[in-house]
């Protein structure tokens, strides 16, 4: 008898212990953005520059999907590339991870958000652990976080051997989540994407705070930044759903076309500083798929959105525009 | 007996009370949760969205095309006026809440898709001080419509019980 009453009153217990380790969009949110929220910014990723440009589909994927962005020619876009970090003002070339995100406007129906960052996979697999992970980078503890995640192999091996490079034109940028293709007939494709360099650039001669961003600007006087759009297709033998586990480099790949990046605005001055680059904003013909941090993002991403927001109505920027 | 709603007005008010019910339930579960069922329940709210949209439109015509049971005998003037106030403004609120979360949603440049049939247009240009403004609307007239429904439900529930009359009974 009294170990059943043991075992009711250690079962509430438990469920509070794992309720206890469910995160809100909210304390994530707080987290990001630490102790002084910059005001009017992104709570994470919030340096970057605006950048204008174009991917020319050369209608490759047309078989797998109905998105209208990948009929064959020109199709316009607003971008961003950003560093890692909640610091508008933060040193370019100490950040961890750079970023590119776009925004395609195809019509007033049909728009896609992607949002994109130098390494290829998650280091976990769930918002949660994320946090945890998060936490772990900002106490110093991130040594015995990742021998404590045997899930992270795929995202240290990775990391060992990246080298940062001297811009964001020769990066690659990894859609990190996987999405499916979708035909009408119900043909389902799960898909990851990246941008990939069309140029080598080991080092820079740029330093400074804004290193990266004087690099871009110098290298858009002389011509368009251009990378291939290079999808990987799944197997069955691959798990589209966890984002910590990379696909075999034997899968087959498409490369969809290029984008042209052809101009640059300061990122208060652009388009791309009102827009939320929330990557579940989708066409028809993509679709989402059940990897627990790709589902994670849209309410992360709303929350921040919602705080800048407020912060820009109420004028966070009025004494930076006079200047 | 007489002193009833119309059995067209019974079943939309019956139908809408489940549906903001539901709507406002997973509103609240939504901005906050990161669990991967999020996003299939902020697409569902956002389709019943343009239902509820559809079925306040159609309840104000019905509203007004048909007589209602008067109220009761022996209301002060301002229990009176409170109910006609309150009444008045759960139909505002059954209106303005999907305008603003349409509009929020449109000035963030999101085309809200409904249930996989179509997708209603979205801005081009995206308005981050727009989408502030009927974001924080939303939010806030969420809260005002929980309130109000919960006082219309405690009232319910008073002339039931209390007054034992046949308010409540008129509605079922």
């Amino acid at each position: 008898m009294k170990k059943y009453l043991g075992a009711l009153l250690a079962l509430p217990m438990l469920v509070f212990a794992q309720q206890s380790e469910r995160v809100t969009a909210q304390q994530f949110v707080d987290l990001q953005q630490g102790q002084n929220a910059h005001e009017g910014f992104r709570r994470a990723h919030a340096k970057g520059i605006c950048v204008t440009g174009e991917f020319r589909s050369n209608g490759s994927l047309t078989d797998y999907s109905n998105a209208a962005v990948f009929n064959k020619g020109a199709h316009p876009f607003v971008g961003r590339f950003s560093i890692a970090g909640n610091n508008p003002s933060a040193p370019d070339l100490k950040a961890p991870v750079r970023s590119l995100a776009l925004s395609f406007a195809t019509s007033a129906a049909q728009q896609w958000r992607i949002a994109m960052n130098t390494p290829p996979v998650m280091a976990v697999s769930d918002p949660h652990t994320f946090y945890q992970q998060i936490k772990a980078i900002q106490s110093g503890t991130i040594a015995e976080f990742f021998a404590e995640h045997p899930e992270s192999a795929d995202f240290i091996a990775w990391k060992d051997n990246y080298q940062p490079s001297g811009s964001f034109a020769a990066e690659q940028y990894h859609s990190i989540n996987a999405f499916y293709l979708t035909k009408d007939n119900g043909d389902k494709q799960p898909v990851r994407w990246a941008m990939r360099p069309t140029v080598n650039v080991a080092n820079t001669s740029f330093d400074g705070d804004d290193a990266l961003q004087n690099e871009l600007t110098e290298r858009l006087t002389s011509g368009p930044v251009i990378f291939d759009w290079v999808f990987t297709l799944a197997t069955s033998e691959d798990d589209e759903n966890d984002p910590a586990v990379g696909w075999p480099e034997s899968r087959e790949q498409i490369v969809a076309g290029q984008i042209a990046i052809n101009d640059w605005q300061k990122q208060l001055n652009g388009d791309c500083h009102e827009i939320n680059y929330d990557p579940l904003v989708l066409p028809d013909g993509i679709e989402a798929t059940r990897d627990p941090i790709l589902r994670a993002r849209s309410a992360a991403y709303a929350e921040s959105y919602r705080r800048r927001a407020v912060e820009v109505f109420n004028g966070a920027f009025e004494e930076q525009q006079n200047d | 007996m007489t002193n009833r709603f119309s059995l067209t007005m019974r079943i939309m008010h019956w139908a809408m009370a489940a549906l903001l019910i539901s709507m406002l339930a997973a509103g609240l579960l939504m901005v906050r949760s990161l669990e991967p069922w999020q996003l299939s329940l902020l697409t569902i709210h956002k389709g019943f969205g343009v239902v509820a949209a559809v079925l306040v439109v159609v309840r104000l015509v019905i509203r007004l095309a048909f007589s209602v049971p008067p109220l009761p005998q022996g209301l002060s003037r301002l229990q009176a006026s409170v109910a006609k106030l309150s009444h008045g403004l759960l139909y505002a609120l059954m209106v303005l809440m999907p305008i603003s979360g349409y509009l929020m949603q449109y000035l963030a440049g999101r085309p809200v898709e409904v249930f996989g049939l179509f997708r209603l247009p979205a801005a081009l240009s995206v308005d981050i001080e727009g989408y502030a403004i009927f974001r924080e609307m939303h939010g806030w007239l969420a809260i005002v419509l929980i309130a109000l429904v919960i006082m219309h439900v405690g009232a319910a529930l008073h002339h039931h019980f209390i007054r034992k009359d046949d308010v409540l009974k008129s509605m079922l």
